[in-house]
């Protein structure tokens, strides 16, 4: 999971915002004609217009035609929509990327807390402890889903093992169920990015005034509860940022499905990522396939659009304080 | 505990305290039993991948091996089946390092020379481009992913190492040109202006002053990059071509798509090198890999 | 009897030793101020009697109870830190009430207390506003409503205005004052800043690596310090120090340096001086006057420096290779380089011992 959204999160979300503790680009002493300087922003220019706004505008474009295996420049209104919610396959790919996240983005964070809040009790070896929390996040979805797989493997793996151990009637063999195949995933990808979460809130953690645990202390306040009514409400900007990250990655879920059960058994794991691409390439039929790209865009849209809001409300508010 | 109220020459002795606490076991409890959580996968892939196929047959997943054998990554390397071809995880390995380092060098540069000129240069369309380019950082692939599929097709360039190098460097640029634009504009601006009295130009300020200072930003820029290119899946398979996919691809297919047995061993023996490159970077990096998460992440 | 009592305390912390075999005896509603430099162990004299800090020897009283090895919370303390530590995200109420609730006491008792606590505090109307949207003078006033509400008997504050410029810094020093004849609490103050010190305090303990040097009024500790380190550390500029020797002279003693003599007969010494004992004559740049060349004088100098301070002038002077500084009124015209004669105020001088700076 590239770390590329989260970095929007942390900076005024404007697009012409100043950059913060420094004066705008505007106060510098930059010319008002400096052709080196707009020929060296093309680049990013060109980039921008193609690779994003072209290529976005052009998959709307097919997403509203009746487009199969080539693009067709004819108009079906919402055709492809409407049959892309009568699929059962998008449907089904829809629920389960749905559990995957709401279960997934509550593991992560209550582990990324537990992990982040015990880490900074000043214990020994916490740089041991950080780094073998964090390795995990540095492989990628590929990697971790070959090695859970082989991990749940209903033979040979953590089944074969509990029933070794004496345990002999043990079931494990959730990777090979349709109802409980998803929640393999999930721990796949929860032992892959909890670490990150753990960074972020630990950043956070280390951000909030040390004085305000000694004036605790002279209450009374248990060590407990002054991370629950304390430091927990002043981790809101963090644990949003986690959140955020946590969301972006469950929507594009790909590389670890497929690695891990290719989409089975059945539809058990199949994710939206993964029905487009299947539509794109294997199943020649790009204008279901660009309305599916275009539903998820518009959910992401939906889910960080009143994140970026908040922010730049937030840093408003902090400016003029 | 109270004693009588005269503070007099009596000391009171130090009541005994407990080194563990049960508060303090809990703590390490926990976290100890986390660490196990995240390094176990770690350790059933090494002693996997030194077991024979007989063991792993018989035995039990978390059994140490009776008899270790490295012949599981020897073939991994150079004899296992990616597909159509049998010459092991080592063609994938350097088809990564042929995407990587083009890839690198064109989006950390353009990254860096992005964040100069937004950070010090006005340059009106700039900002909104920018802009843009953030919510980019959002966006998933597959709504981009044909259009790119078709242009790139158009110009006879479509799946070849040019076509994913260019890939690489349009999705990699939202976070590198954020991270080198507030690393720019963290700096003291006395710096450029003082520059540009000296009569600096927009590259030679950049060449001479700027590029040397940034020797920190890079070395996130490149952790990020590496891990992000190397691990990068999707856009490898659609792009690279079939006598360039990278490792992760070559991977999925041996894990996936090998008929007969299944040599598990062999599995997790191409798994390891696959994740070599980034657990390296990784562990070299150390307190870098956790700021650049953090440069990306907000502060507090 | 005494609120705060502490004996033979040591504290240990890793390897240093920062305070060593330390009395204080503090008194019910006194207003104690512990002064020093950096590094001097007065923070952490402060949270050895909050509690917050082991110590490693000694004894430690509050209102005649020991509480040496007791939990902060059981000292009955309320403490107010540099960066007053309101919770951001309660309101004025929540945060006043917050350490009771937890303490499971009855609903209305807690409103009683706060009610009080905000009437006498004057926050009354800000009881419903959060930390952000209070002014500095505001948020000290929570940071002591807190510890009032707790009904602590003793009051620590740690450097709680040093991280406000001075205009905001005075305001808030005058209603510490204000609050502390109002409260009549007993409260121990942590700061760096003579004037702090000087203003606020009942009793000053000046202290220094560890050890107090004294402890006593700011007129006495600023008149008669007991050794160069607290006169140097109090008044600002600070006092002049001459090195030279003493003469008994028949019944006489005099001082005498190069650059200053002077009869200091009447000096309040501790023990006889001997004859031509090494010793540091101290004398306070207000207590200096100039006089003409002619009339009898202690030294002749030349003028260095002047600076302004709108209601006085200071003059620095050398005087035969020695510093001295003079506190003159503001319509008096001294020229650089114009040789001038002083005089004296044989009241004011102290003498300290050449060798260990004690007060003579």
């Amino acid at each position: 999971m590239r770390t590329g959204p989260s970095a929007v999160l942390g900076r005024s979300e404007a697009a012409d915002a100043p950059p913060r503790g420094a004066a705008s680009a505007s106060k510098r002493g930059g010319p008002k004609t400096a052709w080196a300087a707009h020929t060296a922003l093309l680049p990013m220019g060109a980039t921008v217009l193609i690779a994003y706004v072209a290529s976005i505008l052009w998959t709307l474009r097919i997403s509203l035609s009746n487009s199969k295996m080539l693009p067709r420049n004819d108009w079906a209104g919402v055709a492809q929509y409407v049959n892309l919610f009568e699929s059962d396959r998008w449907l089904t790919a829809l629920a389960n990327i749905g559990l995957f996240g709401l279960v997934f983005i509550a593991g992560a964070v209550v582990l990324g807390f537990l992990l982040a809040v015990f880490i900074d009790q000043k214990v020994r070896l916490e740089g041991v402890f950080r780094t073998i929390y964090l390795y995990s996040f540095s492989i990628s979805f590929v990697a971790c889903g070959v090695i859970w797989q082989w991990m749940f493997n209903p033979t040979l793996g953590i089944q074969r093992s509990l029933r070794s151990w004496g345990w002999e009637s043990a079931r494990f063999d959730w990777i090979a169920t349709q109802d409980m195949a998803i929640y393999c995933v999930v721990i796949a990808v929860l032992w892959h990015s909890a670490g990150l979460v753990m960074a972020i809130l630990l950043a956070g953690l280390r951000g909030i005034d040390d004085e305000l645990w000694k004036a605790a202390r002279i209450e009374g306040v248990p060590r407990w509860r002054y991370y629950l009514n304390i430091v927990l409400p002043q981790l809101g900007p963090s644990l949003g940022t986690a959140v955020v990250l946590l969301a972006v990655s469950v929507v594009k879920l790909f590389d670890a499905v497929v690695a891990m059960t290719n989409g089975g058994p059945g539809d058990a794991t199949d994710v939206p990522t993964k029905f487009i691409i299947d539509n794109l390439f294997e199943r020649q039929n790009i204008g279901l396939a660009s309305a599916a790209s275009v539903t998820m865009l518009v959910t992401v849209v939906i889910i960080v659009a009143p994140m970026v809001y908040a922010r730049s409300r937030a840093n408003a508010a902090a400016g003029r304080a | 505990m109270t004693i009588a109220a005269s503070p007099g020459n009596t000391l009171s002795p130090r009541p005994r305290r407990a080194f563990f606490t049960p508060a303090r076991l809990g703590v390490y409890f926990f976290l100890v039993s986390a660490a196990l959580f995240f390094l176990l996968p770690l350790y059933v892939m090494g002693i996997t991948s030194i077991k024979p196929m007989t063991e792993i047959r018989e035995g039990n997943i978390f059994a140490l091996p009776l008899a270790i054998t490295f012949e599981p990554w020897a073939q991994a390397w150079s004899s296992a089946c990616t597909g159509l071809e049998c010459n092991g995880i080592s063609v994938g390995f350097w088809n990564s390092v042929r995407i990587l380092i083009p890839s690198l060098v064109l989006s950390v540069l353009l990254g860096s020379i992005n964040g100069y000129a937004l950070a010090y240069w006005r340059v009106k369309w700039a900002g909104w481009f920018f802009g843009v380019l953030m919510l980019g950082a959002f966006i998933p692939y597959p709504v981009m992913l044909y259009p790119l599929v078709r242009m790139f097709a158009s110009v006879n360039m479509f799946q070849s190492i040019p076509n994913i190098v260019l890939i690489h460097t349009f999705f990699g640029m939202p976070i590198m040109t954020l991270l080198f634009r507030n690393y720019y504009s963290s700096l003291p601006i006395e710096l450029f202006k003082a520059a540009r009295i000296d009569g600096g130009s927009f590259w030679r300020i950049y060449f001479q002053l700027m590029l040397p200072m940034s020797l920190p930003i890079f070395v996130v820029a490149l952790i990020l990059q590496t891990t992000g290119i190397w691990n990068d899946f999707l856009l490898g398979l659609i792009f690279a071509g079939r006598e360039n996919y990278p490792m992760t691809v070559q991977l999925n297919n041996i894990i996936n798509s090998t008929q007969g047995e299944k040599l598990y061993n062999v599995n997790m023996a191409a798994t390891l090198l696959a994740s070599m490159v980034p657990l390296v970077v990784y562990f070299v990096s150390g307190r870098w890999f956790v700021r650049g998460i953090a440069a990306g992440a907000v502060k507090g | 009897m005494s609120s705060v009592s502490i004996r033979s305390l040591d504290v240990v912390l890793g390897k240093n030793r920062i305070i060593e075999n330390l009395d204080l005896d503090i008194e019910e509603g006194e207003f104690v101020v512990l002064l020093g430099p950096s590094g001097c162990g007065k923070s952490t004299l402060l949270h050895s009697i909050a509690g917050l800090i082991d110590v490693s020897e000694g004894r430690i009283d509050i209102a005649g109870t020991d509480v040496t090895w007791a939990d902060p919370k059981d000292r009955g303390i309320g403490m107010v830190f540099q960066s007053y530590a309101l919770y951001p995200t309660m309101t004025v109420e929540r945060n006043l009430s917050f350490g009771l609730r937890i303490s499971g006491m009855d609903k209305a008792d807690i409103k009683t207390r706060i009610d009080n606590a905000a009437r006498m505090l004057q926050l009354t109307d800000l009881l419903q506003r959060k930390p952000a949207q209070l002014s500095g003078g505001q948020r000290q006033r929570v940071a002591i409503g807190r510890a009032l509400v707790r009904e602590a008997k003793v009051f620590l504050l740690d450097e709680p205005l040093s991280n406000l410029d001075a205009k905001l810094r005075a305001e808030l020093r005058r209603e510490l004052k204000q609050l502390h004849q109002d409260l009549g609490a007993t409260m121990v103050h942590v700061t760096h800043d003579q004037v702090e010190a000087m203003t606020l305090a009942t009793r000053i303990a000046v202290m220094r690596s560890g050890k107090i040097q004294q402890f006593d009024t700011p007129d006495r500790v600023y008149a008669q310090p007991s050794n160069m380190f607290v006169a140097g550390f109090l008044g600002s500029p600070s006092m002049n120090f001459v090195r030279g020797q003493l003469r008994r002279d028949g019944g006489r003693v005099r001082f005498e340096s190069p650059a200053l003599r002077a009869d200091v007969s009447d000096h309040a010494f501790v023990q006889a001086p001997a004859d031509a004992q090494a010793a540091v004559l101290g004398i306070r740049p207000e207590h200096l006057r100039q006089v003409a060349l002619e009339a009898p004088r202690n030294a002749q100098a030349t003028v260095g420096l002047i600076e302004p301070m709108g209601a006085n002038k200071i003059a620095w002077l050398d005087a035969q290779g020695t510093p001295l500084a003079i506190q003159v009124d503001p319509q008096t015209v001294l020229t650089t380089g114009e040789a001038v004669g002083l005089a004296l105020d044989a009241k004011h001088v102290c003498l300290f011992d050449a060798a260990s700076e004690r007060r003579l």
